[in-house]
Order: C-alpha cells, then structure tokens, then sequence
C-alpha cells in the first residue's frame, strides 16, 4: 500500500507509471502481430540492434530516439535484402545482422558513455525516466494504437493469409516493413522500461499468452496489451521496493502470466485438457 | 461480365532453374479449366506468376483487354491448405468475411450486409453449424469448403483454386465441384490446378496440360489424349485407355 501512496504523491514514479503501461500496452499490441507473423526472432533483432544508435545519438548529444529509429530501420533493410537476394534464410540473415549491430553498439556505448549508461540501456531502469522519455513513449504509444486500429484488417488479413492479401493488391511487402517500423519505435519506448536484452519478453511473452486464449485476433491484441501493462506495473513495483532493475522483474512477471495461461487456458492448457481428458474417460467408463 | 483471360509467354525460374517456360493459352469467359501435369510440372507457380504473387521472367496476364492489375478486386484466389496457419486465432465465420475486405477499402470495416452476405456464403458450402469453430479444429475438406465460401465472399468474376481437392473426403469434393460448376453456369472463369488424373473428364471442360512446358491447352477432349498425356508425364500412360474407357 505504500507503494501506491508514494504513486499519489512522487512525480518520478507517476512518471514511470504511465511510461510502463504504455509500453506494456503497445508491446503486446504489436507483439500479437510478430507471434502470428513468426517474426519472434525479428523482434530480437531490432530491440539489440537499437544499440549502435543510442549510442551514436548520444556521442551527437541528441535524443535517442532519432538514432534508434535509424539503426532499427536499416537492420530491417539489411536483414531483407540478405535473405531475399542470397540463399541464406532468414533466421541466418537475423543473426548475422543484429549480432554485427549489437556488439557495435556495444563498443560505442562504452566508449560514448560509463558503464552504469550501458547497464540502464541493456537492462532497464523505470524509475529514472524523464519528462522527455514520457513525452516520447506516449507519442509512440499513439502512434502504434492508432496505426493497429485504423490498419487492423490490412494486419489480420496479411499475417494470416498473405498471398490472399497480394492477390487483392495489397502491398504486403510494404506492409512488412511498416510493422518493422514500428517494432522499432516500440523498441526505443521500451528502452528505459525494459532495456534492450528484455524487450523480446514484453514483445512475445504477454502476445503468447493471449494467444492460448482466445480465438480473435482483436481480443487477442487486447489481453496481450493488458497482460503487457500488468507485467510492467509488476515490474515498477518491484524495482521501487526492492531496488531491483525493472526489465527483470517484467520479463520474469511476464513469464509468470504465461505458464499460468500455458498450464490453465480453458482450451489449450496442460492441466484443463488433462482433466478433460480424465472426465471422457470417465464418461466412457 | 467476365470476359477471356489470355496468359502470354509466362516463363518462371528457381534459382536459375526454368520450371515454368514458355507458356501461353486463352479461355474464353464461363469456363471451367483444370491445369494438370505431373508433381514438380509448375502448376501451383503457373497460377501464382499469373496472378504476379512471384517474380516472373516474362510474360503477360490478361483479363479481356486489360492487365490483371488492373481488375485485382475481382479475383478471388483459394491457396493450397498447406499455405495456410490453421493455429491462427480466427474462427470459420471471421475467415469468410475476410471474402468481403477487397472491396471495402481502407478504413472502413465490414457492414451488417457485409457479415449476413459471409453467413450465406457459408451457406452455400454447409458449414454454417461450424461458424464459431476455431478453423484447426475442422477436418481437410471443410477447411476447403470454408475458404471457398471466402471466396464466394469475394463476389469474383474469376476464382483461382490451387489443389483444392488435394486429403479432402467425398462428400466436400463434390460440394465443391457442384459450386464450381454453378460458378461457371454463372459466366464466372475457374481456374484449379489439379492432378487427379481419374476425375479429370468428369470436373473439367477446358484443360492445360503441362510440364514445365505447355503440352496443350484447350477442349477436355483434344488435350485429354494419350498422345499429349505421354508426353506429359514422360512415361507410357498404359492406365490412360483404361481411364478413357471409364469415361
């Protein structure tokens, strides 16, 4: 209770509040879309290879945010065109690429920076974010939100069936580089909440969950933002508390929500469909 | 009103390798054709190129005087079940009204009419009672009736089907191919890639009959021949005269 005492009264921790849920929010969004696209591996990628530009971006003493974009972006690209254009595949083509990109960053950042710079960037730190970071996630927050409820039948149709998608004439390349976009702004949002080793866990593990339960896209998207904010919350809670790093926290809060999907979704879980099973024998006895 | 679809010189390569050469034919509007050919003769990557879904070396796809670019909105095209993720978290009804998003455009959502118009496409191939199941749970051919409702959905002058007749018990093969004929009673064009060489007399009217190159394309009864099919399949086709014989 005191934890939501000091919720009403410190600024600091109001601002992490609403940067975490937001980033919660948006990452089960557009993580519902990388689980159903088989993109987890993708999502990876981008979230390390940010790196290189945080680290330029701070060496040019601007926001972050524009050198992130930059570095995720091009990662997308050259990812493309090494699977497309050799006969690599694709989860070769990843790892090459954000391997490359993220030990780059690596080396800038302690170059550029202390070492405490590179921790906060790798692992997270909720409760030091500023007016500047909110102001950043919420606008990314609006974007991502509005961009999946203006464009949701163009992301169900082609994650689901693509080749339909093109049939009709839609740019499904196109729309695959838009949703890298903005796994790219998620990531950079995600940067002070999870850090970027973790943001993989808020992208794919609140979507995974979700996805054990529902049979709708829409409510699919819904239950994964929620179960992102929940984890995120968690994650403030306990980083403020306990004066532990807050991307931990999350990624294992996260993981938490999915086993409890894993072993109790009314239709997939271990332990329903072994009492399931166990009453049909039962009626067949 | 549909009009003839007309393919010239469509020509497609793997990694250098040529698997479809060549190929060129032209159906006038209502028919029913069937391209057939042995595994690996290009079929499947003859209706993509066709469609422009993959990278062609060469060639044309018209529908009466205009490229098929142009007509998109009225195609409807049904994928191998293999293409598909049958874990996808959508259920039969969802998965039919996506038959009604090409003509809806940008931002606008699917109206009432929309999902009544779905519901009666369902209708049409009897899977209504499954409407709310998750699409894995259905067996191989009410998965493909359910796609071709989708299609139906679409409202399409011209219907591309790749092996839709491919583990899908009787009873859905043959309320499949009633609908496909109806579709061609109606001036639609239906375009199947099939290889079920026993059926073939019985389903098609039009055929194109190839391997890498076109055999053939035409009436059943001048390419159904065993010269043409011989060549087709590079072995003698002993079975054929017996086949022919069925019919």
């Amino acid at each position: 209770m005191e934890f939501f005492h000091d919720l009403m009264n410190y600024a600091f921790l109001q601002k992490a509040f609403i940067t975490s849920v937001m980033v919660g929010i948006i990452c089960g969004a557009i993580g519902s879309f990388i689980v159903l696209r088989g993109m987890a591996l993708m999502g990876d990628a981008i979230s390390h290879a940010v790196l290189p530009g945080v680290a330029i971006s701070y060496m040019l003493s601007i926001n972050y945010f524009y050198g992130a974009v930059l570095t995720g972006v091009l990662t997308a690209f050259s990812i493309g065109a090494i699977s497309q254009n050799s006969r690599i595949k694709s989860d070769s083509a990843i790892g090459i690429v954000f391997s490359a990109f993220f030990a780059l960053g690596i080396i800038l950042i302690t170059k550029a920076r202390s070492a405490t710079d590179l921790t906060q960037i790798l692992f997270g730190n909720v409760l030091s974010v500023r007016d500047s970071d909110m102001w950043i996630t919420l606008v990314i927050g609006a974007i991502v939100i509005a961009t999946v409820a203006l464009f949701f039948k163009e992301l169900l149709i082609s994650s689901f069936d693509e080749t339909m998608a093109a049939a009709y004439g839609l740019n499904t390349r196109f729309i695959h580089y838009a949703i890298m976009f903005l796994l790219t702004l998620v990531t950079v949002a995600s940067l002070q909440t999870v850090g970027v080793i973790l943001v993989v866990s808020m992208l794919i593990t609140p979507a995974s969950a979700a996805y054990l339960l529902t049979n709708r896209l829409s409510t699919m998207v819904v239950l994964a933002s929620f179960f992102g904010a929940l984890s995120a919350v968690i994650g403030l809670y306990f980083s403020f508390l306990y004066n532990m790093p807050s991307g931990p926290v999350i990624a294992l809060a996260t993981t938490s929500i999915f086993v409890l999907a894993f072993l109790f979704s009314p239709q997939q879980g271990l332990i329903t469909q072994m009492f399931k099973s166990r009453g049909k024998q039962d009626a067949a006895a | 009103m549909t009009e003839s679809i007309t393919a010239s010189n469509i020509s497609v390569s793997y990694s250098g390798k040529q698997v479809v050469s060549n190929v060129s034919f032209t159906f006038a509007p209502g028919s029913l054709i069937g391209i057939l050919g042995p595994n690996g003769a290009g079929k499947s990557t003859l209706m993509k190129a066709m469609l422009g879904l993959i990278r062609k070396d060469s060639g044309t796809t018209q529908i009466g005087s205009q490229s098929i670019d142009k007509v998109r909105k009225l195609i409807a095209y049904v994928p191998q079940r293999s293409n598909i993720d049958w874990n996808f978290p959508i259920v039969v009804k969802d998965t039919v009204l996506l038959g009604t998003y090409p003509k809806l455009g940008l931002f606008h959502r699917p109206s009432k009419a929309d999902k009544a118009w779905a519901e009666e496409c369902l209708k049409q191939v009897g899977m209504q009672d499954f409407a709310d199941r998750q699409i894995g749970e259905l067996s191989g051919g009410q998965q493909q009736r359910v796609f071709l409702a989708r299609a139906l959905a679409q409202k399409a002058d011209y219907f591309f089907l790749d092996e839709p007749f491919v583990g899908i018990d009787v009873s859905s093969e043959e309320v499949i191919i009633g609908i496909l004929r109806k579709l061609k009673d109606a001036g639609k064009t239906v375009l199947v890639v099939h290889h079920d060489l026993s059926k073939v007399k019985s389903y098609f009217d039009e055929l194109i009959l190839m391997n890498n190159v076109l055999i053939d394309a035409g009436p059943v009864e001048q390419v159904f021949r065993e010269k043409n099919m011989t060549r087709a399949y590079e072995r003698p086709m002993t079975m054929f005269d017996d086949l022919e014989v069925q019919m």
